[in-house]
């Protein structure tokens, strides 16, 4: 019987080695070690034999076993091996060709700019204001101090409907609408993006653009305050090395008032083509709030006060970009729009 | 404002350059926009004395010259011919670079080295009145005396530079150079040196005229009217550096008489005009024009005059249109020995309206617009006086001042506290002081409280922020801190709608769609066509026709974008624009329009050609397919129905959109018959309502849990009519089915063979499930054979086994 256990070993194990594919190898397995395998048929007999032979060939009938099962679980590593090489050897695709497309739109430099913006106010803690793009003339000028015939009005050509209704000249407007809507609460801290329209068109004005205007009312707003606001917003806007610096200026809605230059992004300040060697460029006009502007809105220019802000979305877009033609921006070219 | 350098040096003392002065001044609010330096180009031209000229010995029309440039003698060869010897002429000397652009370089004429050349007037941008009268056959030639070996430049009077200062409107005193010196004077801590009429109030005494009276009839319009009186008038050029200085400043001189008004105008900024006294029948009168009036002003041409012209007239006739022009009869000419002038103060908003009516503009009517000081009338006179018998140009002999209304003097009151709480800048009142000192404000100062003077120049100044901003800007912006506010802390955030705007932007780009802005205006014929003609408001002054109303559809806007990308060989388009539409609801306007905002896409071609990837067709299914990305990300349950009475779109590629029983806008082909008018065929497009998605847009999401128990699958199969919906069809299923049917989904629509022409197979995925147990095939099996009866009864279909 232990020749017999042997050579069915034996032989399993030279038909194991010849053997090359996973489920021939299944099959021997069960034809073997199966329920009605050969080995397992021998172990059966095993009943016939006397009780001091039976540990002797149960121990061979084991030792076999468990060489066969290291022997297949070898076998069939070996084979896995094989067959993962050939795969390997295979499959092989050019991974320079492009890969499957996926069209992506691509947002509009403008609303890229105006979001970025509002991000960052946003982050300080400004909410965002709207206004109609069709204003009264009060809103548009005589609330901000700018009565009929004031010849700042000039510094404007607008787009009239009626003699009382145009099209906003620029989004501060909102300025007012937002402090009566929120007077007497405090504090008034808001942005308002938008488009504004002038009857202008050449490489650097366009009929139509958009502005982003601020607006803080409290009491105890400072002039250096409205500074360490524009700071903050330049350097998260242009680059964490930007100096501002102000110059006095002049707006109808605000006294005093100032242009804010930042220090050139593409020289940093040692004046180039950009700047005009300058080092500086212009970026926004800001103030504080005058106070009859403030009076308009509803609140008392004696218990608070206020500065604003209003900045050209496209002038920032074409520094921010390198563009050198307002016009660009509405001539709406996919070439030039899937550039962002 | 053109300020000449050399002219604002006899007003106050100023130890920068013109670029220094230009960024001090821009610095403290005055903007220069721009130095001109006059002696640009004359750097390296010089007077040259032509010591010899001999012929070139092998080019017939050249000479060689040599020339005494003062240090040397060089070689110039030139081809002019009108050249002598003993000539001083304009040497530009190598590395010069020419008014004109001209570089001199050392250069070989025909094997004789060069080493300069004679300029021309038109090299040096010159006016041919300049130098001999030989001059206009070539080379410039100048008088006998020009010094050898100097500056061209120098010798012409060319030093100086010109500073062009933007004035904002607040400033208007800085038209006069007396101001512009004043604030030079201010902001650099020097003390100006104005001429005694500058200062305020000087008094200017001569007897009253006894055949002359000034009768002011619209004293609104006209506050103060000065008039002197000058005899035994001679009139002649004026002097050289007056000349020069008006030229400077941009004006053109005209004689002695014409040339000091127009100086002490610059100088003090007091428009004035000279009138033939002799021409003057009887008093002068300042009142509105006659209906239809008529005078010929002085540059010849006859105007007719609206009644509420300001005008100063004589007893019979105009004589002038109020601050925007003389009239031609009343003319200063030659033969004048008599003069009246004139030094007034117009209503700044009636001469706007009369010099922007007539389509004149000139330096006095833009004083007069901008605002002038009422004081200074005649003051301004006074300084005339001087200047006319400065240059014997007459005697002044009468004067005539009637005054309407002056403004009152102003104090305003500064506060040291009030002035550091705005600036948040620490200040001691030392320094406001010293700030006031430097404006030479006059003040009374008590406690940290000032009292202010203002200078009648200084309308600008009428409350206390006025003056703080006076600080601001001589103690210098870069004084103040950067701080950051003090108060509550606010949270900042969009709202619901602003962050759905932002968030359907994103998605329609995700879906592969360019954003485009276009104008809010466009075509009336275009907007009509796509909008609707009763709402879309009219401008009153539009750019340019074609941009001459407000939207009422985004369509157009779009359509264009496509046509241009088109004609420009970008053939395939997918674009979308969020934007507002304008809604007038009465013409004319008399509130507001309604603005609503507006989602539109449109697509034309296909996607490129790509290795792997099937070109998608820009189609009806292309934009649905986004639109309904648009529904489920947005929980949004957008139903599409068959269009009624559609001419714009293709009647069989068009749906109108619909969100809980209303339509929203629509989706389709832009109808055929349009392609050629728009240069776009089988263009598709959607327009919807984007405050109808705000309103509907799912809030929040309730989460169902993942079915415990599986699914089973079946595919079904039928031929129904051509016109019969799929959809139709699906919801048929769906009610069939019951609950246990959780998933309808077409996945193949098929015509051909075999099928009849008048038919198409449509096929069904339908997926069963039951939240609360395993269905048994058998159970499926009836359900699938009930929805599939059911379908044969309703549809007439034929199950496709």
């Amino acid at each position: 019987m232990k020749n017999e256990i042997r050579r069915i070993g034996e032989e399993a194990l030279r038909e194991l080695k010849e053997l090359d594919g996973t489920e021939a190898l299944q099959e021997l397995k069960v034809k073997v070690l199966g329920k009605k395998g050969s080995l397992t048929a021998l172990l059966r007999k095993m009943g016939s034999l006397g009780p001091e032979e039976r540990p002797i060939i149960g121990q061979v009938v084991n030792e076999m076993r468990s060489r066969l099962e290291q022997a297949w679980e070898e076998r069939s590593a070996e084979l896995d091996l094989m067959f993962l090489q050939k795969r390997l050897a295979t499959e092989r695709i050019d991974i320079t060709l492009p890969g499957a497309r996926v069209r992506r739109g691509h947002h509009h430099p403008v609303t890229q700019i105006v979001e970025e913006i509002e991000d960052i106010f946003l982050g300080m803690g400004f909410q965002i204001a709207e206004g109609p793009e069709i204003e009264t003339d009060y809103y548009n000028f005589e609330a901000l101090n700018l009565p009929k015939d004031h010849p700042a009005r000039e510094m404007q050509d607008s787009f009239y409907i009626t003699e009382e209704i145009l099209l906003r000249t620029q989004t501060s407007p909102v300025q007012i609408r937002t402090m009566e809507k929120l007077c007497p609460a405090l504090p008034v801290k808001i942005i308002a993006p938008g488009k504004v329209y002038r009857n202008d068109d050449d490489a650097t004005h366009s009929p139509m653009f958009h502005q982003v205007e601020g607006l803080v009312v409290d009491s105890g707003i400072r002039l250096s305050d409205l500074k360490g606001i524009l700071l903050n917003f330049s350097r998260q806007m242009f680059g964490e090395s930007r100096e501002i610096r102000l110059r006095p200026s002049f707006f109808p809605f605000t006294e005093p008032s100032a242009e804010v230059d930042i220090s050139c992004m593409l020289c940093g300040g040692a004046g180039c083509r950009l700047c005009k060697g300058s080092g500086w460029i212009e970026v926004l006009g800001s103030g504080m709030v005058h106070p009859k502007v403030i009076e308009m809105g509803g609140y008392n220019p004696k218990e608070v006060t206020g500065f604003a802000f209003g900045m050209g979305v496209e002038r920032i877009a074409m520094l921010k970009y390198g563009i050198e033609d307002m016009r660009l921006l509405f001539d709406n070219d996919l070439r030039f729009l899937q550039q962002f | 404002m053109k300020v000449s350098l050399e002219w604002l040096r006899e007003l106050v003392d100023v130890d920068q350059s013109a670029e220094e002065l230009a960024e001090t001044l821009t610095r403290g609010g005055i903007e220069v926009e721009e130095v001109v330096n006059l002696n640009k180009g004359f750097e390296k031209v010089v007077i040259g004395e032509i010591v010899s000229i001999t012929k070139h010995p092998d080019a017939d029309r050249l000479l060689v010259c040599a020339v005494n440039v003062g240090q040397e003698i060089i070689t110039i060869v030139t081809a002019a011919q009108n050249l002598q010897v003993g000539d001083r002429v304009p040497a530009a000397l190598v590395g010069s670079t020419l008014p004109n652009g001209l570089a001199i370089r050392k250069s070989k004429l025909r094997g004789i080295v060069s080493y300069g050349m004679f300029c021309s007037h038109e090299e040096l941008l010159l006016e041919v009145t300049v130098g001999l009268e030989r001059s206009t056959e070539g080379i410039l030639i100048l008088p006998t005396e020009a010094p050898i070996g100097e500056n061209v430049g120098t010798y012409l009077g060319r030093e100086d530079s010109i500073l062009d200062l933007e004035l904002y409107p607040n400033r208007p005193d800085c038209l006069a150079m007396a101001n512009v010196a004043r604030e030079v004077a201010s902001l650099t801590g020097k003390k100006p040196h104005l001429p005694k009429w500058s200062e305020q109030d000087p008094v200017l005494i001569l007897p009253t005229p006894t055949d002359l009276q000034i009768i002011i009839e619209e004293a609104e319009l006209c506050w103060r009217y000065a008039g002197l009186v000058v005899e035994e008038v001679h009139i002649v050029p004026s002097p050289e550096w007056m000349q020069r200085r008006l030229k400077a400043a941009g004006i053109r001189p005209i004689n002695n008489i014409v040339d000091i008004t127009n100086y002490c105008m610059m100088e003090m900024g007091q428009p004035l005009h000279a009138f033939d006294r002799d021409k003057i029948s009887g008093n002068v009168h300042v009142r509105a024009a006659y209906p239809d009036e008529i005078i010929v002003s002085l540059d010849g041409v006859e105007r007719k005059l609206q009644a509420d012209t300001l005008i100063i007239a004589d007893d019979l006739q105009p004589l002038a249109v109020a601050g925007v022009m003389g009239g031609l009869n009343s003319e200063v000419t030659k033969n004048t020995t008599r003069l009246l002038i004139e030094s007034a103060h117009f209503s700044s908003v009636s001469v706007r309206r009369t010099s922007r009516r007539l389509g004149l503009r000139s330096e006095a009517s833009n004083r007069y617009e901008k605002g002038i000081n009422a004081y200074g009338c005649v003051a301004t006179l006074g300084r005339v006086c001087e200047l006319i018998l400065e240059l014997g140009a007459g005697r002044p002999v009468a004067l005539v001042d009637e005054v309407k209304n002056l403004p009152p003097h102003r104090q305003v009151s500064l506060s040291v506290q009030q002035t550091a709480t705005i600036l948040g800048v620490e200040l001691k009142t030392a320094e406001i002081r010293q700030v006031l000192e430097n404006l030479n404000f006059s003040y009374l100062e008590k406690d940290g409280l000032f009292n202010v003077g203002i200078p009648t120049y200084r309308a600008d100044i009428t409350i206390e922020v006025d003056l703080i901003e006076e600080v601001a800007r001589l103690i210098g912006f870069d004084r103040i801190p950067t701080t950051l506010p003090q108060g509550d802390l606010t949270q900042g955030r969009r709202t619901a709608e602003q962050e759905f705007r932002r968030q359907l932007r994103k998605a329609l780009a995700q879906s592969g769609m360019d954003e485009v802005i276009t104008y809010s205006f466009t075509r009336a014929s275009a907007d009509a066509q796509w909008g609707s003609e009763k709402h879309s408001i009219p401008l009153l002054n539009p750019l340019r026709e074609e941009l001459g109303v407000m939207r009422t559809s985004l369509v157009p806007g779009l359509l264009d974008v496509a046509a241009r990308n088109v004609a420009r060989r970008n053939t395939d388009v997918s674009i979308f624009e969020i934007g507002n539409t304008y809604w007038g609801e009465e013409q004319p306007l008399r509130k507001l329009p309604r603005e609503e905002l507006r989602v539109a896409g449109l697509a034309v071609g296909k996607t490129g050609r790509h290795w792997l990837n099937q070109p998608v067709n820009y189609d009806f299914y292309y934009l649905k397919g986004i639109l309904e990305g648009l529904a489920v990300e947005f929980g949004l349950p957008l139903d599409y129905r068959i269009p009624k009475n559609q001419s714009l779109r293709h009647p069989g590629r068009s749906a109108d959109v619909y969100l809980q029983n209303q339509c929203i806008g629509f989706l389709g082909e832009m109808h055929p018959s349009l392609e050629k008018e728009w240069g776009l065929e089988r263009v598709v497009l959607f327009e919807l309502e984007f405050t109808a998605l705000f309103a509907q847009m799912r809030q929040t999401v309730r989460a169902r849990s993942i079915p415990r128990f599986p699914a089973i699958q079946r595919d079904l199969a039928v031929v129904v009519a051509d016109e019969t919906p799929a959809d139709a069809v699906m919801s048929k299923m769906r009610k069939l089915g019951g609950e246990l049917l959780q998933q309808v989904e077409i996945f193949d629509v098929y015509k051909g063979n075999p099928i009849p022409d008048d038919r198409k197979s449509l096929a069904f995925s339908l997926r069963y499930q039951s939240l609360e147990r395993t269905l048994t095939d058998e159970e499926v099996n009836q359900l699938n054979t009930r929805v599939l009866e059911g379908i044969q009864q309703e549809f007439s279909a034929e199950w496709r086994k």
